[in-house]
């Protein structure tokens, strides 16, 4: 989902850095290969496939085997010499998928050098590669219980396959917080401190009277239709898809029920997530309450949305540049979980030894974590180590000095996500955009979920019959 | 003396078809493996169920006109008619200032000055690529957009105007932007045709006292009309496979209503699970009626010459 970041031209250059990628990466490995590569089972390159460059920048600062980093950052090479080529699709439109299914449909025909050794998943559509032979066992690769420990129970049930077998692992836990504006909820409550505004926002009932509260006084409680999504989608009784129905679930429904009485309403903005709007929002003439955001949206898109002068343009991540310093983060209304990026083994790959070390070090090394999160404000995937950070004084200069680590240790525990299934992206995707005409008054609800069966169909032909709740 | 001749000869007519087969090869293995071969197996397809769930195959299991059948049964009467109304919309416009503008730059008398410039200029959209085009006007109509901030700032508009969550608007914008990618080219096809007529019709028109209007509908219209009929006809089998435009324009999805959604659209969202058999099925559909209208435009031209070609021999034969 955090890929759909700025859509079009990025994509474009980012593809286009790929190829040219391919080109460099060629010559990389030639280079190196006679620095004697004894890393794994022999494996002289990792081939690591990825959307973005989140996972290849933690791997290229935190992981100790790092020797070197070539100028463009399509290679990077390790102490043993072992180079690791990174192929990078970016996600719109399921073409991170597309372009990694035919890879590994095609994995037992290519050369060992060529074959994927580690790719990453999103929590939405993992279970489609953990529930399939592509990815490998990770207790086969190396890893014990005791390593694992201190990861978050939730991050483990997300990739363990009907088997119960658990196929991935991740460095990072994504609880959801809802982040707002201390100046507008100063103006609308009274209070700009973390524990009265979660008084106030509590429930989903004080949530709609703050947003009524809000909207007198010119304000904005949410910036678009999808914002409140994941709260709902988190929470519901059972997955999508059970053989071939479909249940739409009733906190699906108040989702739908809440966005059009807030969009007639006018307590919303109209925006989609990621839009220009959404986006602007968030800025510093930004007139909206508050967003639902989990751990990497709040370091790392609205400490970016944030800002007046953007730091590509030279600006700084500084109280006084726009809205920085003038967010904080409460529980909200009810727990939820957003997103989050998992390391899987594929079948088949020839480093194995150096995939089990990525992992342990990269998702089960404490210090390691406690540094990426001190770094970066990121959220990782260690109870302990986070539990120590949230004890400290530890604070965010953008939260306004809040230590929003403490509240994530507390929102991450009640995180259940026993529910996520291999159809979540695709309807979750559907569902939205098949309301947002309901929401913006173009068609009724029966239409809107006609529409939403036909999409659904067309995405997954083997789903037959829909169940809507009373 | 004269055997060695003939050899000569024989072997010269061997040589000269041997090269000729060979520098047709190209062209029919190029076509044999991109366009037969997938065209071939596009057709078999569809009589198939043949997808993907997750990362399991799904057939292909024969079952018969199944496909065509949920075809039918789906939408896809509603975005054929999506295509057609986005096709029209943007065609009528185009074909009507094409005709405007080739009448103009073509007339003697008028005389316009830099009419090179103009022919560059009103081809460029035509050289943008269609979906960074798309991709300009989302960002210029968008609800946040400098569209919206120009027409609340000059007091036209209250409140901004969601261009894109509106059928008019999304349509609209989809016409409006295929008119300035193609009126230009339209323009020089027509350019080309006016300037293909004997000027002495017009100076005799001008003689017999005719109005520019006159000249324009007794004279020129009909003796550009196979060229008409060939921009209607390619224009047509372009608007039904529209596809960059619109859908980068919803970012894929279609919206309002799938008002916006065209025929490959729909075809585009089959893809999503590979689902090759109904993907084969509409692309069988829309070949068919391209092919209808490609015979259509082959008997229009040929009745064309036909009764040119009689009144020539009744000519000849008058003289006699």
């Amino acid at each position: 989902m955090k890929k759909y970041l700025k859509a079009g031209l990025v994509l474009v250059l980012a593809l286009a850095m790929v190829f040219t990628m391919a080109g460099c990466g060629g010559s990389g490995s030639s280079d190196s290969a006679d620095g004697g590569a004894e890393g794994g089972k022999g494996g002289k390159t990792l081939n690591i496939w990825c959307w973005n460059d989140e996972f290849q920048s933690r791997f290229n600062d935190y992981y100790p085997e790092v020797k070197e980093v070539a100028d463009d950052k399509s290679t990077t090479t390790l102490n043993d010499g072992t180079v690791v080529k990174w192929t990078i699709n970016p996600n719109e439109g399921n073409n991170y998928q597309d372009k990694l299914d035919e890879a590994l449909l095609k994995q037992a025909d290519v050369d060992d050098e060529e074959k994927i050794d580690i790719f990453l998943v999103e929590a939405d559509y993992a279970l489609k590669y953990v529930d399939s032979d592509t990815t490998m066992d990770v207790k086969e690769l190396g890893l014990t219980d005791d390593d694992m420990a201190q990861q978050y129970q939730y991050t483990k049930d997300i990739v363990t396959d009907s088997n119960g077998v658990q196929k991935g692992t991740t460095w990072q836990a994504t609880p959801g917080l809802f982040a707002y504006r201390r100046s507008i909820a100063k103006d609308v409550l009274g209070t700009d401190d973390p524990d009265a505004v979660q008084e106030a926002l509590a429930d989903w009932d004080k949530f709609d009277e703050v947003a009524a509260k809000a909207h007198e006084k010119g304000y904005k409680m949410l910036s678009g239709f999808d914002d409140a999504y994941r709260t709902f989608s988190n929470n519901v009784a059972a997955p999508w898809v059970d053989g071939d129905k479909v249940t739409v679930d009733a906190n699906i429904v108040k989702w739908i029920d809440q966005t059009k009485t807030y969009t007639d309403k006018g307590y919303n903005n109209k925006s989609s997530l990621w839009d220009d709007t959404w986006n602007a929002d968030q800025g510093p003439k930004g007139k909206v309450f508050g967003f639902f955001y989990s751990t990497w949206g709040i370091n790392f898109t609205l400490l970016g949305n944030s800002l007046e002068t953007k730091e590509d343009e030279g600006g700084k991540a500084e109280v006084g540049n726009g809205a920085f310093g003038d967010y904080a983060v409460c529980y909200g209304p009810q727990p939820y979980y957003w997103g989050g990026t998992w390391i899987c083994g594929a079948t088949g790959t020839d480093n194995a030894d150096l995939v089990k070390d990525v992992m342990l070090k990269l998702t089960c090394d404490k210090d390691i974590m406690k540094k990426i999160t001190e770094d970066t404000q990121d959220y990782t995937n260690n109870q302990e180590a986070m539990q120590e950070i949230a004890d400290s004084d530890f604070s965010s200069d953008f939260l306004g000095g809040q230590n929003h680590i403490a509240l994530f240790v507390e929102a991450a525990k009640n995180i259940d996500m026993s529910n996520a299934g291999a159809y979540d992206q695709g309807l979750n995707e559907s569902i939205q955009t098949a309301f947002r005409d309901y929401f913006e008054g173009k068609v009724d609800f029966e239409k809107a979920k006609a529409n939403f069966e036909t999409a659904a169909k067309e995405k997954y032909p083997e789903l037959k019959t829909f169940e809507w709740p009373k | 003396m004269k055997e060695k001749k003939e050899k000569a000869k024989q072997l010269k007519s061997v040589d000269y078809s041997k090269w000729g087969y060979l520098f047709i090869l190209p062209f029919f293995l190029a076509f044999l493996i991109f366009q037969l071969i997938p065209l071939v197996s596009t057709v078999y397809y569809s009589f198939f169920e043949y997808y993907r769930s997750g990362l399991k195959v799904i057939g292909p299991n024969p079952v018969g006109l199944a496909n065509f059948k949920a075809l039918f049964e789906s939408d896809f009467l509603k975005y054929t008619g999506n295509t057609l109304i986005l096709w029209v919309a943007g065609f009528i416009p185009q074909i009507v200032i094409s005709l405007l503008l080739a009448a103009w730059f073509t007339d003697v008398r008028l005389r316009i000055k830099g009419k090179q410039f103009f022919k560059v200029v009103i081809y460029m959209p035509n050289l943008i690529m269609a979906s960074a085009f798309a991709m300009l006007f989302f960002a210029l109509f968008s609800a946040n957009g400098p569209v919206n901030h120009a027409l609340v700032g000059l007091g036209i508009l209250k409140e901004p105007f969601r261009f894109l969550s509106s059928v008019g608007g999304a349509r609209g914008l989809v016409a409006l932007m295929n008119f300035l990618m193609w009126f230009g080219n339209t323009t020089i096809l027509l350019m080309a045709a006016v300037m293909g007529i004997n000027p002495s019709l017009f100076e005799a028109a001008e003689l017999d006292g005719c109005t520019p209007t006159q000249t324009f509908f007794k004279i020129t219209l009909p003796m550009i009309r196979p060229i008409l009929v060939y921009v209607l006809i390619t224009s047509m089998i372009g608007g039904l496979q529209m596809f960059d435009v619109p859908q980068i324009l919803t970012n894929g999805k279609g919206t309002p209503d799938r008002t916006v959604t065209t025929i490959i659209m729909y075809l585009n969202n089959h893809l999503f699970s590979k689902n090759y058999g109904m993907a084969g099925a509409i692309s069988v559909i829309l070949f068919i009626i391209c092919a209808i209208l490609c015979l259509v435009v082959y008997f229009t031209l040929n009745k064309d010459d036909t009764v040119h070609a009689t009144r020539k021999h009744r000519g000849k034969e008058a003289r006699k």
